[in-house]
C-alpha cells in the first residue's frame, strides 16, 4: 500500500513510516507569524525561556495592518521589531513586503516537501508548492519558538479529481467557492485535500496558490498540489534549500475521492455570512453594491491583477462604487506596475493599497458601515467580519469583482472581452 | 464533575462573530477579551454569562481564523466547556492549548437547550441533565494533562524545566 505526499512529508520528518492517524513530533522547517507575533511575544515570556530555539526557523511578516493605523497596532510592531534584533531572527519582512502567504512562496521558504506551521488560518496555501502547511495558534507557535518542535496528527486525505478545461473568465476562485458551496465548509475538516487529475497542471502556480488557500475554508488542515515540472521551474532561483519533491503513490489510501469537471463550471458568488453559502453569479446577479475589493492573499497575484484591468481599462468604476486593489506582495504590485495593470486600474478609478490585509480582516482601510455591501476576491464573508455587523460580503472571483465594478452592481464576467 | 447553564448555538459558529477582527490585533487582558465574547453572534451574551456556564452548538464550531481569542475570550467569561457536533481543527488545538475543554457529542448538541441545567465529567466523559446523560470520548490523557496544567504555555514550562533538568544530571 502506497502512501500519500502528507504521509511522505511528515514520516520523512518524524524518521519513520507514518499513516493517516498517526501522531508525530516534528521539528518544522519554518515557522510563520505575522502582525500577531506581539502577542505571540507575550506568551513567550511567559515560558520562562531567553532564548527561541532556532532563530533561524522564525519568519515574520508584518501585513496585517500596515502601515500601522494606530498607535496601538504602531506599539506592536515596535514591540515585534525589537525581538527580532533581540533573538537575531534573519527572516523578517516589514511593512514594506507583501502578505505573508504570498512572501513565504516567493522568497523561497515554501518548497516541495516542507513542512511550514503559522499563526494563521490560511499557512495551507503553500501546499501549492507540494510542502505540509498548517495554520497553529498563539499559544502554540510561541511554545514551537522554545521547543523546536510540534506535534501533529497525520490526516486522512480527500483527493479532488480535475478534470476538462475552465471556459472564459471562469476561474480556481469560481471551483474553490463551487467545491465549498456542493460540499459545505466543513467537506474536509481535519483532512488533507489533494488536488489532482488530468487537469490539475494545467493550473498556474498562482491559481494553485487559491486553492490551497481556499482548502483552509474547507476545513483542511492542509491542501496541496503534487509538484510538476511547473511548479519546479517557479521555484528555481526561489528556494532557498535543495528539496525532494515528493508525491502520493499511485496506490495511496485516500478517505474518499471527488471528480469535478471543470467544464461545466460557472462563475460563482458566496453570499452573506457563509462562505459555503454558494450560487451560480447569474442568479445574484443585478444586486446593488457599495465596495469590491481585488486582491488579498487568495487572490492578489499578478494574474489576478491583470484579469481585472483587462475588463476595466479603458472603462471606468461605476460611480455608486468604491474600488480597493491589494496586491498580494511588493513583488506582485512591481510586477503589476510593468505590466501595465495597476495603470488601467487607477484610470478606471480604483484605490491601490499597500500589499497587505487591508480590510478583509476588519481592522483598518475601507470598513465597512451598516448596510453596505461589498464583493470581494477575499475568502471569508463571515458577519461583521470587514466593519458592522450589518453590512454583508460577497465573494467571488477577480473578473467577476472587476466586472461588477463597471455596474455597480453584481455583473457575470463571461461576455467581457 | 461541574454544573452549568446551556446557552445554545448553530452550526459553522466562526471565530469572527466569537471575536471580532476589529479587536484581534488590539493587545488585551483576558477581562478585556471576556467583554467581546459572541459580541456579534449573540450582543447580550458578554453581560448574562455566569461562571461554569456551558456553550452548546451544531457543526464546525470555531471555523476561521486562527485567532485564539476566539478560545480565550470564553474562557475569560466564565464558559466552563464548549460542547459541539463538531470542531474546526485551530479551534479545537487552540482551545486546549490554553485550557478550554472542547466536547464532541452529536447527542448533546441535538438535545440539549438553552436555559438547561448540566453537569459535565470531564474524566468520565459525561453530560447530565434533565434530558438525559449525553457521553463523549473522554479527552487523551495528554490532552487532559494540558487541560489540567492550565493550559499550553504552563504544560511547556515544566516539560522544559524538566529537560533543563536533565541536561545538568548529564
Amino acid at each position: 500500500m502506497g502512501r500519500t505526499l502528507t504521509e511522505k512529508v511528515l514520516g520523512r520528518k518524524a524518521g519513520r513510516e507514518v499513516r493517516a492517524g498517526d501522531v508525530v513530533s516534528v521539528s518544522p522547517d519554518f515557522i510563520l507569524s505575522h502582525d500577531n507575533s506581539a502577542a505571540i511575544i507575550q506568551e513567550f515570556r511567559k515560558l520562562g525561556v531567553k532564548k527561541v530555539k532556532a532563530p533561524e526557523k522564525i519568519v515574520i511578516v508584518l501585513d496585517h495592518i500596515v502601515p500601522a493605523a494606530d498607535e496601538k497596532y504602531a506599539q506592536n510592531h515596535k514591540t515585534i521589531r525589537e525581538f527580532v534584533a533581540e533573538q537575531g531572527i534573519p527572516n523578517f519582512f516589514d511593512i514594506n513586503a507583501g502578505i505573508c502567504h504570498q512572501v513565504l512562496p516567493e522568497q523561497g521558504f515554501a518548497v516541495p516537501g516542507g513542512v511550514i506551521v503559522g499563526s494563521d488560518s490560511h499557512t495551507p496555501s503553500y501546499g501549492a508548492l507540494g510542502a505540509f502547511a498548517t495554520g497553529i495558534g498563539r499559544t502554540e507557535t510561541a511554545c514551537t519558538w522554545a521547543t523546536d518542535e510540534i506535534w501533529l496528527r497525520v490526516p486522512e486525505t480527500l483527493r479532488i479529481d480535475l478534470s476538462g478545461r475552465l471556459g472564459p473568465a471562469v476561474s480556481a476562485k469560481d471551483l474553490s467557492l463551487k467545491l465549498i458551496g456542493d460540499h459545505g465548509a466543513e467537506m474536509a475538516n481535519y483532512k488533507a485535500v489533494e488536488f489532482a487529475g488530468p487537469a490539475a497542471g494545467d493550473f498556474s502556480v498562482g491559481a494553485r496558490l487559491t486553492l490551497a488557500n481556499m482548502s483552509a475554508e474547507m476545513g483542511a488542515k492542509n491542501g496541496y498540489f503534487a509538484p510538476d515540472d511547473k511548479a519546479l521551474k517557479w521555484l528555481a532561483g526561489r528556494a532557498r534549500s535543495s528539496f525532494e519533491a515528493l508525491a502520493s503513490d499511485p496506490d495511496a489510501r485516500y478517505e474518499s475521492v471527488l471528480a469535478c469537471d471543470l467544464g461545466a463550471l460557472e462563475p460563482q458568488v458566496a453570499l452573506p455570512h457563509s462562505v459555503d453559502n454558494v450560487r451560480p453569479v447569474a442568479a445574484v446577479a443585478g444586486k446593488p453594491i457599495d465596495q469590491v475589493l481585488i486582491g488579498t492573499c487568495t487572490n492578489g497575484r499578478l494574474e489576478d491583477l491583470e484579469a481585472a484591468a483587462a475588463i476595466l481599462k479603458g472603462r471606468k468604476v461605476h460611480k455608486s462604487v468604491r474600488v480597493l486593489v491589494l496586491p498580494a506582495s511588493w513583488e506582485v504590485y512591481r510586477a503589476a506596475l510593468k505590466s501595465g495593470a495597476l495603470a488601467a486600474l487607477v484610470d478606471a478609478g480604483c484605490v491601490i493599497l499597500n500589499s497587505g490585509c487591508g480590510p478583509c480582516l476588519g481592522a483598518h482601510e475601507g470598513l465597512m458601515a451598516a448596510g453596505e455591501v461589498c464583493l470581494s476576491t477575499s475568502n471569508r464573508n463571515f458577519r461583521g467580519r470587514m466593519g458592522h455587523r450589518d453590512s454583508e460580503i460577497y465573494l467571488a472571483s477577480p473578473a467577476t469583482a472587476a466586472a461588477s465594478a463597471v455596474f455597480g452592481r453584481i455583473t457575470d464576467p463571461r461576455g467581457f472581452s | 464533575m461541574s454544573h452549568g447553564i446551556v446557552w445554545k448555538y448553530g452550526d459553522n459558529v466562526n471565530t469572527d462573530v466569537i471575536f471580532p477582527g476589529r479587536y484581534t490585533y488590539q493587545m488585551m487582558t483576558p477581562d478585556e477579551m471576556a467583554k467581546h465574547a459572541l459580541e456579534d453572534l449573540d450582543p447580550g451574551f458578554a453581560a448574562k454569562v455566569k461562571p461554569g456556564d456551558v456553550i452548546v452548538a451544531g457543526k464546525n464550531f470555531g471555523s476561521g481564523s486562527s485567532r485564539e481569542q476566539a478560545a480565550a475570550c470564553l474562557k475569560a467569561a466564565g464558559v466552563q466547556a464548549v460542547v459541539a457536533t463538531s470542531f474546526a481543527r485551530i479551534y479545537f488545538r487552540n482551545a486546549i492549548n490554553i485550557g478550554l475543554p472542547v466536547l464532541q457529542s452529536e447527542e448533546a448538541a441535538a438535545h440539549l437547550e438553552a436555559g438547561d441545567h448540566v453537569d459535565i465529567d470531564l474524566v468520565r466523559g459525561e453530560i447530565r441533565s434533565a434530558r438525559g446523560t449525553f457521553h463523549f470520548s473522554p479527552l487523551p490523557e495528554s490532552v487532559l494533562g494540558i487541560i489540567a496544567a492550565g493550559g499550553l504555555i504552563e504544560y511547556t514550562k515544566s516539560k522544559l524545566t524538566v529537560d533543563e533538568a536533565e541536561e545538568k544530571k548529564e
